[in-house]
Order: structure tokens, then C-alpha cells, then sequence
């Protein structure tokens, strides 16, 4: 399956893109995903190892299993208000 | 209920006449601005950075919380995003209820919550023009993060 994550803000800076799709097997886990995102280039080696996530929008725990299409992104400390 | 996320300039004015009723005893409006220094620094400008859909779905479940707290649905919060000067109104909020106390309650949890959860990140550009992203706030652990 293929999930599309997508980075903001310093993490956006870190890894030197707004986004990347990744291919992983049926029945991975957010865990699994930061995982490989974290070893697919050597910039992106530079994000935390557990950076908060949000699947499809909503904030996520790292045991989700993820689906095909999912969008995961990954949420830098927040700077709101 | 009004919210919104927008590149446009606040119209605070609009905001605050959103809000208020006849059985209402109370408005309060909060502005949030961009001060002219951060850590000691001198600030000239910021840039606000949202992950659009989810802020504007976080800011409406905020609201729809902070709405209880307040007892109406009389509440308003529009936050900007995009390149601010110093003195632009980053963050308006207005609510009204009966009597002052829940006003006040509801109008702080949305700016608190605002502050820990919504998705939005803030670049502070220094004199002689470097610039970063505002250290801001880590978000609690996502459940099962294992942390």
C-alpha cells in the first residue's frame, strides 16, 4: 500500500521536502511508518524519532494500522495564537 | 459559532459584532498580536505556516469545547496565517454569555488550546534578516506512542 506523508514547517526544512510517498506493507503501523520514513534519505535520518503524527487529519498514536491512500503528517511543536 | 483560518487580514471589528445578544451580559475579545521581539531579539516580521484542513477542523472542535464552557454558541475565533508585521492581529476571539465568568473561561481555553494542539507554526524573521521557526510547544505524546 501507499501512504503520502507530509512534513511542515522545521520538519519540512529538516528533511528538505513538503512530502514524500512511502510504500509499505498491508497492516503497517504509524510506528512502522515513521520508521522507514526516518531511513529512506539521510536528511530525513534528522527527524525526531517519535515526532507526533496525524493520520487524515487527526492526531494519531503510533500503534494505528494504516490504509492505502492514508496521508500522514508529521507535527513539529506548534507556534499558534 | 464563527471560525475561521484565513491569509486575509483580521477584521476585529467584525469578529466582535458576531458575537453578543440581548440575553447576553458579557462580551469579551481577545487579540492576539505580533510583538516586536521574541527571546530578547528584536522581531521585524513572521510568517504563520497551518496544515490548513486539519487547523481549521481543530479550531472548530476547540470552539465547539470552548462553547460548552461558555454555556452560548456565541463565539467567534479567526486565526491568520501567511506574512504578518509587527502589530497585525494574529489571533481574534470573541465570545458572550450572561454573566462574565463563563466568558472569560471559554475565551482563555480557546486561546490555551489554541497554543498546545492547533497546527500551526510561526517563523519569526530578526533584524539583519535571519530567521527561524518559533521553538513552540511540543504536543502531548500521541497515545501509544510509546513515550
Amino acid at each position: 500500500m501507499r501512504v503520502r506523508s507530509l512534513f511542515f514547517a522545521a520538519y519540512r526544512d529538516l528533511a528538505g521536502r513538503g512530502e514524500l510517498d512511502v510504500e509499505l506493507p498491508p497492516g503497517a503501523t504509524v510506528s512502522d511508518l515513521v520508521a522507514v520514513v526516518r531511513r529512506s534519505a539521510e536528511r530525513l535520518a534528522g527527524l525526531p524519532a517519535q515526532p507526533v503524527v496525524a493520520v487524515n487529519q487527526e492526531y494519531a498514536g503510533y500503534e494505528q494500522h494504516l490504509r492505502d491512500g492514508d496521508e500522514v503528517a508529521f507535527i513539529p511543536p506548534v507556534a499558534g495564537g | 459559532m464563527y471560525v475561521q483560518i484565513t491569509s486575509d487580514p483580521i477584521q476585529v471589528s467584525e469578529v466582535l459584532a458576531s458575537v453578543g445578544s440581548s440575553a447576553d451580559g458579557a462580551i469579551l475579545l481577545f487579540t492576539g498580536i505580533v510583538r516586536n521581539h521574541s527571546e530578547g531579539q528584536p522581531v521585524t516580521a513572521v510568517q504563520y505556516e497551518a496544515y490548513r484542513g486539519m487547523a481549521e477542523q481543530v479550531l472548530r472542535e476547540i470552539a465547539q469545547e470552548a462553547s460548552e464552557r461558555l454555556g452560548t454558541d456565541r463565539l467567534a475565533v479567526v486565526h491568520r496565517v501567511g506574512d504578518l508585521a509587527v502589530g497585525d492581529v494574529s489571533v481574534a476571539i470573541a465570545v458572550s454569555s450572561p454573566h462574565r465568568a463563563e466568558s472569560f473561561a471559554a475565551c482563555r481555553y480557546v486561546i490555551e488550546e489554541i497554543k498546545v494542539r492547533l497546527p500551526v507554526w510561526k517563523r519569526e524573521r530578526f533584524v539583519g534578516g535571519e530567521a527561524r521557526w518559533a521553538p513552540g510547544r511540543a504536543l502531548a505524546p500521541s497515545p501509544a506512542a510509546g513515550v
